[in-house]
């Protein structure tokens, strides 16, 4: 059944993947700046070619990202409620646009494309950057074994695609840098685009301290054998 | 602490690989997860410097002109540089959305260029005596500002705030936009450098020395 027969082999290049030789298993640190190896680091050691700090892995990487995630979660709330800009026109109403609003203006006025590269950067990136974080914080801790390449893939997508969020904040910035007429109208910066960019910040933070080798550690990690009976040796 | 030499750990799974030359614009990756291993860049390191001080240059004329241009049919006009509008989002109060635009469309790609151009004409003869601290210093700059330079974003933010501003006048793109677009252009070109490799090439005279 060829179903079967890929499920098994898929399951065996998993098994295969988890039997590598690490750096961690070889008793060495790789240099975070310039890739040399090092044996018997000692901690507070720096790389002796570039002088950066060695670590087996980046320090609290797991605490420091949940912060982060939770975080940049709460701020996720006012940067999609309150306003992002404020239009005050000579004559007439004053407007307020929250990035939704932002969207569906341009949907309604025909631009499609921009509708959707916004849409994209301002709403879906944040979120998919924010469960995607979340899922690989949960996975490691579970120890999970499912899906590493996939984690693996994943985990590369929201540490490029992050930065294109900042989309927003740079149109209110222009906007509000341009439209200061007297006469014929002028935009404010609203709070929420504030908010917006602390989520941007955030989530960027929080997936530079996240450290991917942690997946693979976890997935090492054999239920019957602790942490401490493995240092015994 | 010893270095162990040949040797290559991949930054997101940690699988050691031995090192193996690579070929003209060649590519390592790691076998297990994916992730680029090792580049090679010696076609790329020739252009780095001409195109770093070309970038400097675009760097000049984006921040000194007007982006955008705004005509109004009633005659009134407005216009604004990058540096403009970041001052009139710390008049509005944001400062820290100020500070945050000024960090990655203004400070730190000059930042970056002139660390770049830094480390690239360092003379060669006193690199073999080790590698001193601001030589360091300015390598390991580069690779953590690298996710906070957004030049290409502010780019795309800009034709956004192009067709926003459409519907309301006449915007004419400013000089400083196409300097932008030129910036976009150099610093992605730019990047392709990784500083790592000044390091990776003194390993490789020390072996043929001994």
């Amino acid at each position: 059944m060829p179903v079967n027969r890929a499920a098994q082999s898929a399951s065996q290049s998993a098994e295969s993947a988890l039997r590598v030789k690490t750096a961690a298993k070889l008793g060495m640190v790789s240099c975070p700046h310039c890739a040399t190896l090092w044996e018997a680091v000692k901690a507070h050691d720096r790389c002796g070619r570039c002088g950066a700090g060695l670590h087996m892995r980046k320090p609290n990487s797991l605490r420091r990202t949940w912060a982060l995630v939770i975080a940049a979660y709460i701020m996720y709330v006012p940067a999609n409620i309150l306003p992002v800009m404020i239009t005050i026109p000579f004559l007439g109403q004053e407007q307020q646009d929250t990035i939704m609003s932002g969207i569906i203006y341009f949907w309604n006025s025909g631009s499609w494309g921009l509708a959707l590269i916004v849409f994209t950067a301002s709403f879906l990136v944040p979120l998919f950057k924010l469960a995607v974080l979340t899922q690989l914080l949960i996975a490691v801790q579970d120890r999970s074994k499912r899906h590493l390449l996939l984690r693996a893939k994943l985990y590369r997508v929201v540490a490029v695609i992050g930065r294109w969020s900042m989309l927003d904040v740079f149109v209110v910035t222009l906007m509000t840098g341009l439209i200061q007429i007297k006469g014929f109208a002028t935009v404010h910066p609203g709070e929420g685009i504030a908010a917006f960019a602390a989520v941007v910040v955030l989530t960027m933070l929080a997936s530079i301290s996240f450290d991917p080798r942690l997946m693979w550690d976890a997935a090492e990690h054999e239920p019957g054998r602790s942490h401490e009976s493995r240092r015994g040796k | 602490m010893r270095e162990v030499p040949g040797l290559i750990a991949c930054e997101e799974c940690d699988a050691v690989y031995r090192r193996l030359p690579l070929g003209r614009s060649e590519v390592a990756f790691c076998r297990r997860c994916g992730a680029e291993l090792e580049r090679d860049t010696r076609t790329q390191r020739r252009h780095v410097l001409p195109l770093a001080i070309a970038g400097l240059c675009m760097y000049l004329i984006a921040h000194v002109f007007p982006i955008l241009e705004l005509e109004l049919r009633s005659g009134l006009s407005s216009q604004t540089t990058l540096i403009g509008s970041v001052r009139s989002l710390r008049g509005e109060g944001m400062i820290f959305v100020a500070l945050l635009v000024l960090a990655t469309t203004i400070l730190f790609p000059l930042i970056q260029l002139l660390a770049l151009i830094y480390l690239l004409t360092f003379p060669i003869r006193l690199r073999r005596f080790g590698h001193p601290t601001t030589f360091n210093l300015s390598g390991r700059l580069i690779q953590v500002l690298r996710p906070w330079v957004m030049v290409e974003v502010f780019l795309l933010g800009v034709i956004v705030a192009f067709v926003k501003l459409t519907s309301m006048a006449i915007v004419l793109p400013g000089v400083a936009l196409w300097a932008f677009g030129a910036l976009a252009f150099l610093l992605t070109a730019v990047f392709s450098f990784d500083p790592r490799c000044i390091y990776m090439s003194r390993g490789s005279y020390k072996k043929q020395e001994k």
